[in-house]
């Protein structure tokens, strides 16, 4: 009876049944996902969330292997004509799912939609000034001077085909403020593993398995059904009762129970995202008085106070590593021996504010949200309580990241918490340029503290031209050792990833920047 | 009749325009869209020129009036975060919150009046206090708390329900429903189960205080001299005369379902209005928030006009009121 009652309703489960059903022949993977993808266009928000699923279906010049390293897709070589200018060579044979050739002007449609004016994406290839077509496999593109990270950024750009977006009014991307829908906002057509078959916005989205791809396939998939599923509490009950063989947000406290699930095996690993906190290094504090973080031997004894390794089994629960250095060990620019956390010393932490005029403490906001990063709100209170000891006295201040993010951006933040994974570009100098630099012309967008360390920004500008990869990365580093002996921020740690799949998966490779690959897993 | 029905419309304007502004003064103090709309690599020179194209530099007044403006044509504007039409973004996933709440209001009075019934005709017995009892707890318990021990029981332990999603779809052209589907409705019941616990209560408590109130009147007695079957009493005579203002509160109390559907639509992963807000709010999307919320406002006034006017046909004394 209880067999029979659960045959029906897995029959009368919709999706689930018509799966189930064909199971058999086909390899499907049913994805619980944290949250829906936002738009099937590439260029439509800065989102990686997105852009990542968007990968399945859309492919870009390079990609990045296995190990995150950069390898050819659809260009197979390029050179550096000279420092401004790349030439890419393109693969031939490539067709888009409608059927049309990929050649050099779908690049140059591409790249012109990805950097229009009124493109959310244009900040992701910053250099890029013009491309010409040299012929049909052939592409220079020009930069706006020298720039060693262009391979990486491009990883991130997919290539659209020309011929569909003139037919369809789409070669420039949708302005949301002009307040017209665009055709790639519902519509695909790319080179890429899978071809989209329906999407249901908020629902689910429907991926069939390309045929015709020109790579071989290092995956045995033949349906992709994405299904968001927003509630932690839902999606891991949709993965035990088995709705979904994969979910790639669990939740750290669900975790043991997942483990104990015999159909069940979870990932687990550290994120390439760094957690640190910021200090306001204005003049005066955001509720006015002179400004003691601008002392070394107070952010020096801030450090010293926060007990890592207790809130690393306490609060993290053993999952999450702790950090000596901005950056993650994966990053290039990162230096193993420059990776020591500071450690906890409480009363060298009372010696350095004494030693300051701080003896008594002082009052400031400490500014954090509520689901930002993986158990934010909690490590806070944990943090806030440490420094209470030492005669501090924060005033913490928790709240969700849209209402945070204008206090922080705008200096009514005295120490706050930022995470930083240097995605799209995968390497330091995304934190250099956008976090450490001095907030001056289009550099250091999230020095939300507002300080200026001359020798700091002269570092990240000559990393930003120099195009021997040695060079460039001691630079960073050297960059980053200077960001660490004056304390500008303070590095907590590396937050814990969990993923969990069904056991019939013989390979489901976990990739430490968070996003999965369906073009790597074997079912 | 005619000023009446002037005045209620003038009335109904004028509470519409007042939610759009209060959404406005609210809007200010949820954050900065752009932040969201533009990702880490964005630089501030592209930060500002985005905010400006959106309009969110301009005063306070000035971006309300242009609101209300296009508004008034129907122009909702495109979504910040999807880039898609707001109004079709809504329409498309009302269906699912009305299929939603229809199927709540009803499960809540299937079961709701007959609990009200008994409770009064069987004040002293033991099944009549524990519904008493039970209902508090139905009353009392968040909507969430319900929604995920629901999930618990019926999906993980039995596997007789989905835990989340509506199923397969029928697209009628204009309304999409899952009702039509096997798995359609085997996804509509926990939600609706769990949407409609709050229901049953407020129904169940409503026939019995009114049943009590009918069974003290004078009919009722003269109806128990004549030897009239009690079954008839209770269920024929009695319960009729109580069902006019469940009905009312029924109907009033849709538009307070559709609005507190969000949360089970969370809990449940149900593709309606309510899950597209909460989106909405978490990625500051102001279109989006704003056109929720104005049509939300929107359905809570038709209703209450409608039951208005029809009060003030059923009863003269209310017409002769407004002179």
């Amino acid at each position: 009876m209880k067999f029979s009652r659960k045959l029906q309703s897995v029959t009368l489960g919709g999706l689930t049944a018509v799966l189930l059903a064909t199971s058999s022949s086909a390899e499907t993977v049913r994805w619980g996902a944290p949250r829906d993808i936002v738009s099937l266009d590439p260029y439509s928000y800065g989102d990686s969330y997105t852009i990542n699923f968007l990968n399945n279906i859309y492919e870009g010049l390079v990609r990045y292997n296995r190990d995150l390293q950069i390898e050819p897709a659809l260009a197979t070589s390029w050179e550096v004509v000279s420092p401004t200018t790349w030439r890419f060579t393109l693969r031939e044979g490539v067709k888009f799912h409608d059927g049309a050739d990929f050649t050099a002007e779908d690049v140059l449609a591409s790249l012109q939609r990805v950097t229009d004016e009124t493109s959310p994406l244009k900040g992701n290839l910053p250099a890029y000034k013009s491309a010409t077509v040299v012929d049909d496999y052939t592409i220079d593109i020009e930069l706006n001077g020298a720039y060693p990270l262009l391979l990486n950024d491009l990883t991130n750009i997919h290539i659209f085909d020309k011929g569909w977006l003139v037919a369809n009014n789409a070669e420039k991307p949708t302005d949301v403020s002009a307040g017209v829908e665009g055709y790639a906002t519902f519509n695909t057509n790319g080179t890429g593993p899978f071809v989209l078959e329906s999407r249901t916005p908020e629902a689910q989205t429907i991926l069939n398995v390309n045929e015709n791809w020109w790579d071989e396939p290092k995956h045995n998939l033949t349906r992709v059904e994405f299904q968001p599923i927003s509630s932690a509490a839902t999606r891991v009950a949709a993965l035990l009762s088995g709705e979904v063989d994969f979910v790639d947000s669990a939740p750290v406290q669900d975790l043991p129970r997942l483990e104990a699930a015999s159909n069940l095996k979870v990932l687990e690993r550290t994120d390439l995202r760094t957690v640190m906190l910021g200090f306001n290094r204005r003049d005066e504090l955001v509720a006015g008085g002179e400004n003691p973080l601008n002392d070394l031997r107070v952010r020096q004894a801030m450090q010293l106070a926060v007990d890592m390794d207790l809130i690393q089994q306490k609060v993290m629960r053993g999952k999450s590593r702790n950090a000596g250095l901005l950056v993650a060990p994966s990053i290039p620019g990162y230096s193993e021996e420059l990776d020591t956390p500071a450690g906890y010393d409480p009363e060298k932490a009372k010696a350095l504010l004494a030693e300051a005029g701080y003896e008594d403490g002082f009052e400031f906001d400490f500014v954090c949200t509520n689901e930002s990063y993986v158990n934010e709100e909690q490590f806070c209170q944990a943090i806030a309580s440490m420094w209470s000891r030492v005669g501090l006295n924060p005033k913490l201040d928790i709240g969700p990241t849209a209402k945070q993010t204008p206090k922080r951006a705008n200096g009514k933040a005295d120490v706050y918490t930022l995470g930083w994974a240097t995605l799209p570009m995968l390497d330091t100098y995304s934190i250099l340029v956008q976090v450490l630099h001095s907030k001056t012309g289009n550099s250091g967008v999230f020095n939300w503290g507002d300080w200026s360390y001359p020798e700091l920004d002269k570092l990240t500008q000559s990393a930003a031209v120099e195009l021997d990869r040695d060079t460039r990365l001691q630079m960073e580093t050297d960059a980053l050792k200077i960001a660490k002996d004056e304390v500008i921020m303070m590095p907590l740690h590396q937050q814990p990833m969990a993923w969990a799949v069904s056991n019939a998966f013989s390979d489901f490779p976990q990739f430490p920047d968070n996003k999965p690959r369906m073009w790597y897993v074997t079912k | 009749m005619l000023a009446f029905i002037i005045k209620r419309l003038a009335n109904a304007v004028f509470v519409m325009l007042s939610v759009t502004f209060l959404a406005f003064v609210i809007f200010r103090f949820v954050g900065d869209p752009v932040d969201q709309m533009l990702n880490e690599q964005a630089t501030q020179e592209q930060r500002d020129d985005l905010r400006e194209r959106l309009g969110l530099d301009k005063p306070f007044l000035v971006q309300f009036t242009t609101f209300v403006g296009r508004a008034a044509t129907g122009d909702f504007g495109i979504s910040f975060r999807n880039q898609r039409d707001v109004l079709d973004m809504i329409a498309e996933r009302f269906p699912a919150t009305f299929e939603l709440v229809l199927v709540a209001t009803f499960i809540s009075l299937i079961v709701g009046v007959p609990m009200g019934v008994i409770t009064a005709i069987k004040r002293q017995s033991w099944y009549a206090e524990t519904m008493q009892f039970t209902s508090i707890i139905g009353i009392s318990l968040p909507s969430f708390v319900v929604g995920i021990g629901l999930i618990l029981v019926f999906s993980v332990w039995l596997g007789w329900f989905p835990a989340f999603g509506r199923g397969d779809t029928v697209d009628l052209g204009w309304w999409t429903t899952g009702l039509l589907t096997p798995s359609g409705r085997m996804s509509i019941v926990l939600p609706a189960l769990s949407l409609s616990l709050f229901q049953i209560t407020l129904v169940m408590r409503l026939v019995r205080a009114e049943m009590l109130e009918v069974l003290r009147s004078d009919f009722i007695k003269f109806a128990r001299a004549r030897g009239i079957p009690a079954r008839s009493i209770h269920f024929r005579h009695a319960l009729r005369n109580c069902l006019m203002p469940v009905v009312t509160m029924t109907a009033m109390q849709i538009g307070g379902l559709i609005a507190f559907a969000l949360v089970t639509e969370t809990v449940f992963q149900w593709p309606g209005m309510g899950l597209l807000f909460i989106q909405a709010v978490t990625f500051v999307d102001v279109p989006i928030m704003a056109a929720y919320l104005c049509i939300v406002a929107l359905i809570f006034v038709v209703l209450n006009a409608i039951v208005d006017m029809t009060y003030a046909v059923i009863d003269p004394r209310l017409r002769g009121a407004e002179k």
